[in-house]
């Protein structure tokens, strides 16, 4: 053994890695705070507020019946959502079944229509009646638009379902089946409910999602007081040959989504903290 | 006649072959131990039992019946055999009252107040009865064990079935557990014990029995079994498992 020696001691040069950081932020937002101001100094104001908010115009909006479409975006949107949570959960369980031809049949379904554009899926609802000739869907024009929004929903939320249900632990649907439950009853009783402890968060983004589709509904022809918001501000927009109202119906789907982003976050909090 | 009587019992997993024949009964109100070295298929027998695992070959036969035909009433025959499992399985969206309720009510279609009675009965004897709303969560794993054999119990079985209910616990808790257990086998319960606990099964149980690779290698009364095994297998086991840092002599 030989007596311990002295340690070298380094000598380091130059900034700290987190001196380095601090600086290369620095200059993040001083390119950030020029690009803001370039754009304001440059941009025409005058035009931008002709264009896109003409006071009189938004006043114009409120006035036609602004507020009667956004109770429209969200009667869509609610139905819908309720049409995709109960069709994307069948599809879902389908998906996981024992049973071949259940588990094709959604499979089929799943991929057709969340590979489809939505727009795709609208005009060909708008063609119905041509196909069948004399079918009508009840609750018009809800039922259409439910039905047409809720096909697609119900595709992306079967797959968000079918993650949950996954990942309930084995053992409880093992535990469930021992006391004796037929396995409708396990899934109901005790898996479901777990299942969609699990997925509340991404299902809420679904339905922000959902909110946005509702915007496409026009496509289906629906007639002017069952214009949901978008339609509402496109109608409007060219009777007065002006973006504001379209621009004034844009920001009412803030007013739906930022209160459900902000729940999205509370759940994901929730569930950091589960049981 | 015996309550459970397994016949050539056969399991594979792919091209692993977990059980090799197991012919094995138990008679009513016996406590079965069974031993053996990990992956001898203790647990899988277990299983099969109730069918958690549908056997390959041969037949379990529960009351005279015979579960692993394909028409027999599963869920019928399954409300008779209560299973309590090493990872507790309690439901946990569910209170400890409502676990030990919901198979009651769904199932045996019984009322809420008589299953909630039911219910309380046996949260009493495992010694939980104050954790009535408690939700598993809030319970240690050693409560959270006492509870899943109170849910077991609230189905009235003919027959328990522990698979290794103590290995998922601290140490220091899994002496509650076998309390209720051994309690459990004092009142005349027919149980059927997947166990590390030597000392549990030398004290408590009627019958050891020692698995290994897949078949019964050896049973009888625990002192026999335990005290003087016949076969080398079961000593070499036995000898692991009572005195772990026991080093064997090379050559």
């Amino acid at each position: 053994m030989s007596a311990p020696t002295e340690p070298d001691i380094v000598e380091r040069k130059g900034l700290s890695p987190r001196q380095r950081a601090q600086r290369s932020r620095w200059i993040q937002y001083a390119i950030l705070i020029v690009l803001v101001l370039l754009a304001a100094f440059t941009a025409d104001w005058g035009q931008i507020v002709d264009v896109f908010f003409k006071p009189e115009f938004i006043k114009a909006s409120f006035e036609d019946g602004l507020l009667q479409a956004l109770v429209k975006t969200l009667e869509y949107t609610a139905g819908a959502f309720v049409i995709g949570l109960v069709g994307g959960t069948v599809l879902a369980l389908m998906r996981l079944s024992s049973v071949g031809p259940y588990r094709w049949l959604a499979t089929a379904y799943i991929e057709f229509f969340r590979g489809l554009p939505a727009i795709v899926v609208f005009i060909a609802f708008s063609l119905l009646p041509l196909a069948f000739e004399g079918l009508t869907i009840p609750w018009d024009p809800y039922g259409v638009v439910w039905l047409a929004l809720g096909i697609v929903a119900s595709a992306y939320m079967a797959e968000v379902i079918r993650a949950g249900i996954q990942a309930v632990p084995k053992g409880q649907l093992e535990a469930a089946r021992s006391l004796g439950m037929p396995a409708g009853l396990a899934t109901r009783k005790i898996v479901l409910p777990q299942a969609f402890r699990i997925v509340l968060p991404p299902l809420t983004n679904d339905l922000i999602l959902l909110v946005k589709d509702s915007s496409l509904v026009f496509i289906i022809g629906v007639s002017a007081d069952a214009y949901e918001l978008t339609g509402f501000g496109r109608d409007l927009a060219n009777t007065y040959s002006n973006l504001t109202p379209l621009v004034t119906a844009g920001f009412c789907y803030l007013i739906i989504t930022l209160p459900l982003g902000l729940l999205v976050r509370r759940l994901e909090a929730k569930a950091a903290r589960a049981y | 006649m015996a309550l459970v009587e397994i016949k050539n019992l056969h399991k594979s997993f792919g091209s692993n072959h977990v059980l090799r024949g197991i012919d094995f009964t138990v008679e009513q109100g016996e406590v079965v131990c069974v031993i053996g070295p990990s992956g001898s298929g203790k647990s899988t027998l277990l299983r099969c039992i109730n069918l958690l695992e549908r056997p390959q070959e041969g037949q379990v036969i529960v009351r005279g019946e015979d579960i692993t035909d394909r028409d027999c009433h599963l869920d019928a025959a399954r409300q008779q055999i209560g299973m309590v499992f090493q990872q507790f399985n309690l439901f946990p969206h569910l209170t400890v009252l409502q676990n030990c309720t919901v198979a009651q009510t769904t199932v045996l279609k019984r009322k809420s107040s008589e299953a909630a009675r039911v219910a309380r009965a046996n949260l009493d004897r495992v010694g939980l009865n104050e954790k009535v709303t408690a939700y598993p969560a809030q319970l240690s794993g050693g409560q959270q064990q006492r509870v899943a054999i109170a849910r077991a119990l609230s189905m009235d079985p003919a027959l328990m079935l522990f698979d290794e209910p103590t290995s998922a616990l601290d140490p220091e808790l899994v002496g509650e557990v076998l309390t209720v257990m051994r309690k459990l086998a004092l009142d005349g319960m027919t149980m059927l014990v997947v166990t590390h606990e030597m000392a549990f099964a030398r004290e408590v149980a009627d019958r050891v029995v020692f698995m290994d690779a897949g078949v019964i290698v050896e049973q009888g009364p625990p002192a026999e079994l335990i005290g003087n095994p016949a076969h080398e297998r079961t000593r070499t086991f036995l000898r692991r498992v009572l005195d772990p840092t026991h080093v064997e002599p090379t050559g």
